[in-house]
């Protein structure tokens, strides 16, 4: 009797139990290794807190020589080239977005949907590369004259433009950003019902009133997730940004002066830091990226859930 | 009835606006496309692929070191992140309820959302400071966080789309559980799988912010992953904002190089594998 007891395999109630257990195992080391990675950026940056406090936020001056450290100009570069990015990039995508789910046929809305997708697709260092080369010459010779003419007035658009600056950034970033805000916004779109639509359409409304009445209102809530969404891929944007915006420490009025984002003061000094305090404090202002991008993307990813959430339960 | 002339025109214009935003939207693609043939094209050359650089002020040389890097550090990144990424999808999807699927989901929902940047500095921070010195290793650690909530991500979605029924008639046959999930829902949907983990393997060979203080980049050809390592997008960072017309020419190429490899790496893994074919596998029409 004990010899067949031994030769039977274990029972498959106890192989599931293994394998349930091995898959909990993993999910639990994803988890940690991202508490891991949180306490590692608290853990490294804590030097430079203690060295300055809160007032590492609202202090304006960087300058690693006589380790005196504020990120001020850097949350700066990097609000104001995202707002910059999602201007530029809002309105034309969400259009995007319309013209695939409610003008274009089936098979051509897959074509500019999968080239709409491949922008996302080209490696950041790519826009950076094209971005020196080709669109600050053209920032410089083109659109900075031309803005000047019209708005030079303001003091948004004065000063001397070396074509690389806050105005180039923020071209490239929205250029980046529009694959982000088309896509979730097409999900919003199709979540619209069908009925309404056909409603309006009865009514004798032309396409135009009826895409505003019957799709633009109801999903406003969810286009306002999809530009939040597309504002957090702005925020922690680095390599292309890194080689267009001048990577100067400033705050100034003009768009086309050289600045400086959270993310790309951290791809051009991380690697030569010298001092401790400037490797904590570069930690530093990774761990308030960190924080900023987490907070938008919850945000974005609650609106944009709650538009969907009728549509996803098949 | 006829339409007054304003509702006309203003419907006209909107569709207008709508076809000028599209092909605003295409324009940029299609530019960086002619950038890089014509000024990438016309520098690439066999060269470029057979040989390291050389050094500042001869002119020849190519970037075989950076391209052997990338393959390499983005092997070693897929190696550690798509088994435990796979795992964590199917986790998700067959048994996830509970607070650890829940903390997962949201892990991975703030994983995606991490700049790239931000992953670069924990890997250093665990990788060279401990071994106190630039490592491939530290920077395929990097390029697996990158990767691993992508192939979730993906396996989860994919594996959702099986319906219930193949699962209970796994389970009817008198399998256990742990064989139905093996042997008919990741065998079956194998081909879609692989689509995620190319999407998500073309994502990581781009990378460049996560690979510059991690494994910093080299001007030769190595193969020790404790040392430091060249790849294509830091070596096309480090040629183009150098001062050299001919670094310059060799950062063209190289991002030609890249730019064919990571588009076709996400052309065929939508074209090859598609999730409708999955459905078709499974369910099929009697």
């Amino acid at each position: 009797m004990k010899l067949l007891k031994d030769f039977r395999p274990s029972s498959p109630s106890y192989q599931d139990k293994m394998a349930y257990t091995t898959l909990r195992f993993f999910s639990l080391v994803v988890i940690v290794l991202l508490l891991i990675m949180i306490g590692q950026l608290f853990f490294a940056s804590r030097e430079a807190f203690n060295e300055f406090g809160f007032a590492f936020i609202t202090d304006d001056f960087w300058n690693p020589i006589d380790d005196e450290f504020g990120a001020l100009p850097f949350i700066f570069g990097t609000v104001v080239t995202s707002l910059l990015a999602l201007l530029i990039a809002g309105p034309v995508s969400v259009s995007v977005a319309l013209y695939i789910t409610e003008y274009l046929p089936k098979s051509l809305s897959n074509i500019l949907g999968t080239f709409v997708e491949l922008i996302a697709a080209v490696p950041s260092i790519i826009f950076g590369l094209w971005g020196l080369y080709y669109l600050a010459p053209f920032v410089k010779d083109t659109v900075t004259p031309a803005l000047k003419s019209t708005l030079g007035f303001l003091p948004l658009f004065q000063g001397p433009s070396f074509g690389i600056g806050i105005l180039t950034a923020s071209i490239i970033l929205a250029i980046m950003i529009i694959p982000t805000i088309t896509s979730v916004a097409r999900e919003v779109f199709r979540s619209v019902s069908i009925l309404h639509k056909e409603a309006a359409l009865g009514l004798g409304a032309t396409k135009f009133e009826m895409i505003k009445i019957a799709v633009l209102k109801p999903s406003f809530s969810g286009i306002v997730g999809a530009l939040v969404l597309g504002l957090g891929r702005a925020l922690g944007e680095t390599m292309a940004v890194a080689m267009v915006i001048g990577n100067t420490p400033q705050i100034s009025k003009s768009i086309f002066a050289p600045a400086s984002t959270m993310a790309s003061v951290m791809a051009n000094e991380y690697a030569e830091a010298e001092s401790d305090l400037h490797l904590s404090a570069l930690c530093l202002v990774g761990l308030l990226l960190f924080v900023v991008t987490f907070v938008v993307n919850l945000i974005a990813r609650t609106i944009v859930w709650r538009q969907t959430k009728g549509r996803s339960k098949k | 009835m006829k339409l007054s002339k304003k509702r006309v025109i203003k419907n006209q214009l909107f569709r207008g606006t709508l076809i000028l935003s599209s092909l605003i939207v295409i324009m940029p693609l299609i530019l960086i496309f002619v950038f890089l043939l014509q000024k990438g094209s016309t520098s690439l050359s066999l060269d470029f692929f057979l040989n390291d650089p050389k050094p500042v002020g001869e002119v020849g040389g190519g970037m075989r070191h950076a391209i052997i890097g990338t393959l390499m550090m983005v092997a070693l990144g897929s190696f550690i992140a798509v088994p435990v990424g796979t795992l964590c999808g199917v986790y998700l999807s067959e048994y996830g309820k509970g607070k650890i699927a829940q903390s997962l989901r949201f892990t991975i929902d703030l994983l995606t959302g991490v700049p790239s940047i931000v992953v670069g500095i924990f890997s250093y921070l665990i990788f060279v400071v401990s071994f106190k010195s630039f490592s491939a290793l530290a920077g395929a650690f990097a390029l697996s966080i990158i990767i691993l909530p992508i192939v979730t991500r993906t396996t989860e979605e994919i594996l959702k789309l099986i319906p219930r029924h193949v699962r209970e008639a796994g389970l009817a046959l008198g399998l256990p559980r742990w064989r139905v999930i093996w042997n008919i829902i990741l065998r079956g949907s194998r081909n879609s799988l692989t689509t995620g983990v190319i999407l998500a393997i073309s994502r990581a060979a781009g990378e460049t912010a996560p690979l510059l203080f991690t494994a910093f980049g080299s001007m030769y050809l190595s193969f020790q992953v404790t040392g430091p390592m060249a790849s294509l997008p830091v070596q096309i960072y480090n040629y183009a904002i150098s001062p050299y017309k001919d670094w310059q020419q060799q950062a063209w190429a190289g991002s030609f190089t890249l730019i064919i490899i990571v588009l076709g790496l996400n052309l065929s893994a939508k074209f090859l594998f598609n999730t409708k074919k999955l459905k078709k596998f499974f369910v099929r029409k009697s």
